[in-house]
């Protein structure tokens, strides 16, 4: 039996994307496996870890919970838009490497895209702030700790390069 | 769409519960009606005795709504404790009744502060108390064909008016094994005008109790006076056992929570 397919328009990574795809494909595995941006992970796939997360019109949220259908005419940002525009590493996931806020990796799209939304609505947030924003990102392998410090360091350098 | 499909079509709101018991196969619908595109369906309204939020209206909006904060504060603070910013981002108010989990805060709320729903059919709109609203654990009075437009939560207008909203879980972010939600109103001479309260997570469905709450109508909600109260409350409750939480140990808990929301209301209160 072949399914109704849809026709979407969702602009990811600020290139506009046009598909036809089923009501139950989830976000998540359409941005990995239609769009081979496969730096999105899936953990747990019922909401619970966090490592799917991206930001829909600029908001992290969580992609296995939503369907591709219901990002038609919204803006997706996947840890694939986090770096400059020439492909080099954003100055949160250089962060991320010199505190060594991540072992496996496996959370680390999800923690990103958390953190960078929480920088993006508060440049100066305080370690509470933090940790209430990656509340809901699982990791299994750092402890948080050097996650924190790599916000606390890229808010520190940011707020440099702002002057 | 409900009315044709009956029990085998849902409604999808954030997608924050449906989607998960959907991911393990607790819940097979045959058809999703997805109601976030529904303008009609997100707003919130701050009248004079009362707040309106539409049933689509995500968490997070309602967690920043100022106007709201200020007549309702009781919401803003039961959000902080539900799951996380990425579930605010997309999970909706109604979406949080609808499922109806007696360990949710915003059922709890309604609950507590008497809340009204609106329910639309095709067949016409009725109002449920929230009372009448919860009927079971993960259960309430809507038919399947009928969607949750409208909540009408009830601001009251003494200007020294508190409220507070506590829980223990296991981690913070998740769902709660015990919480307690309180409102108390002062007069000038800081004599309780009014009071409610009620404990989540110690029954079937989030608890409120009036009959409690008016015996404190007339004290100053001394210390005595709100562990009185409390623990007239946790006598009440029914709590049942699981991996997480012994039926004893939630009633211990509905007193104690139930006590601290009521001392941080008061505390509140006199502070204004
Ligand atoms: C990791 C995680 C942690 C969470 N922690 C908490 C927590 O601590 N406390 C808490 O309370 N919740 C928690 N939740 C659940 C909360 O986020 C959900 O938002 C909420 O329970 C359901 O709202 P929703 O809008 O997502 O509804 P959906 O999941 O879309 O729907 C839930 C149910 O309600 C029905 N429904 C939805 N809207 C309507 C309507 N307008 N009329 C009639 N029926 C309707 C649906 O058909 C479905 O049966 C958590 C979720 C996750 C993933
Ligand atoms: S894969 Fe989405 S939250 Fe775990
Ligand atoms: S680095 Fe391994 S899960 Fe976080």
């Amino acid at each position: 039996m072949s399914e109704t397919l849809h026709a979407v328009s969702v602009e990811v990574n600020g290139r506009p994307r046009s598909a036809r795809v089923p009501a139950r494909l989830s976000l998540v595995d359409w941005l990995r496996e239609d769009l081979f941006l496969t730096g999105t992970h899936v953990g747990c796939e019922h909401g619970i870890c966090g490592a799917c997360s991206v930001m829909l019109d600029g908001q992290p949220v969580r992609a296995c919970l939503m369907y591709v259908v219901q990002a038609h005419g919204h803006r997706v940002t996947t840890v694939e838009g986090l770096a400059k525009p020439d492909g080099s590493m954003s100055v949160l996931q250089d962060s991320f490497c010199e505190t060594h806020g991540l072992q496996c990796g496996y959370c680390t799209p999800g923690m990103l895209i958390a953190t960078q939304a929480l920088l993006n609505s508060n440049p100066d947030p305080t370690e509470a702030q933090i940790r209430d924003a990656i509340g809901g990102n699982l990791c299994r392998c750092t402890g948080y700790q050097q996650i924190v410090e790599a916000v606390q360091l890229a808010a520190e350098r940011m707020a440099k390069e702002a002057k | 769409m409900l009315a044709t499909h009956g029990e085998s079509a849902k409604l999808l709101a954030g997608g924050q519960s449906l989607v998960p018991m959907m991911a393990m196969r607790l819940v097979r619908p045959g058809w999703l009606v997805d109601i976030n595109e529904i303008a009609v369906l997100k707003f919130v309204a701050v009248e004079k005795d009362v707040a309106r939020t539409g049933a689509c209206t995500r968490q997070c909006v309602v967690e920043r709504d100022e106007a709201l904060a200020a007549r309702v504060p009781l919401l803003r603070q039961a959000l902080k404790w539900v799951g996380h910013i990425q579930t605010r981002n997309r999970g909706t108010v109604g979406g949080s009744l609808a499922h109806a989990d007696p360990c949710a805060e915003l059922p709890l709320v309604a609950q507590v502060l008497g809340a009204r729903m609106l329910l639309r059919s095709a067949k016409g709109a009725r109002t449920l108390e929230a009372e009448k609203f919860f009927s079971g654990p993960m259960a309430t009075s809507a038919r399947p064909d009928e969607c949750l437009e409208e909540i009408h939560w009830p601001a009251w207008s003494w200007r020294r008016t508190g409220s507070a909203f506590t829980e223990i879980s296991v981690r913070h972010g998740d769902f709660a094994m015990v919480s307690a939600a309180a409102q108390v109103a002062i007069d000038g001479d800081g004599r309780c005008v009014r009071a409610a309260f009620g404990v989540g997570g110690a029954g079937g469905t989030p608890l409120a109790f009036p009959k409690i709450a008016a015996r404190l109508v007339g004290t100053r909600l001394d210390d005595a006076a709100v562990s009185d109260a409390a623990h007239a409350a946790a006598a009440e409750t029914q709590p049942g056992s699981d991996l997480h939480a012994s039926a004893e140990y939630r009633r211990h808990l509905a007193g104690v929570l139930a006590a601290r929301a009521l001392r941080e209301a008061r505390e509140r209160a006199r502070s204004l």
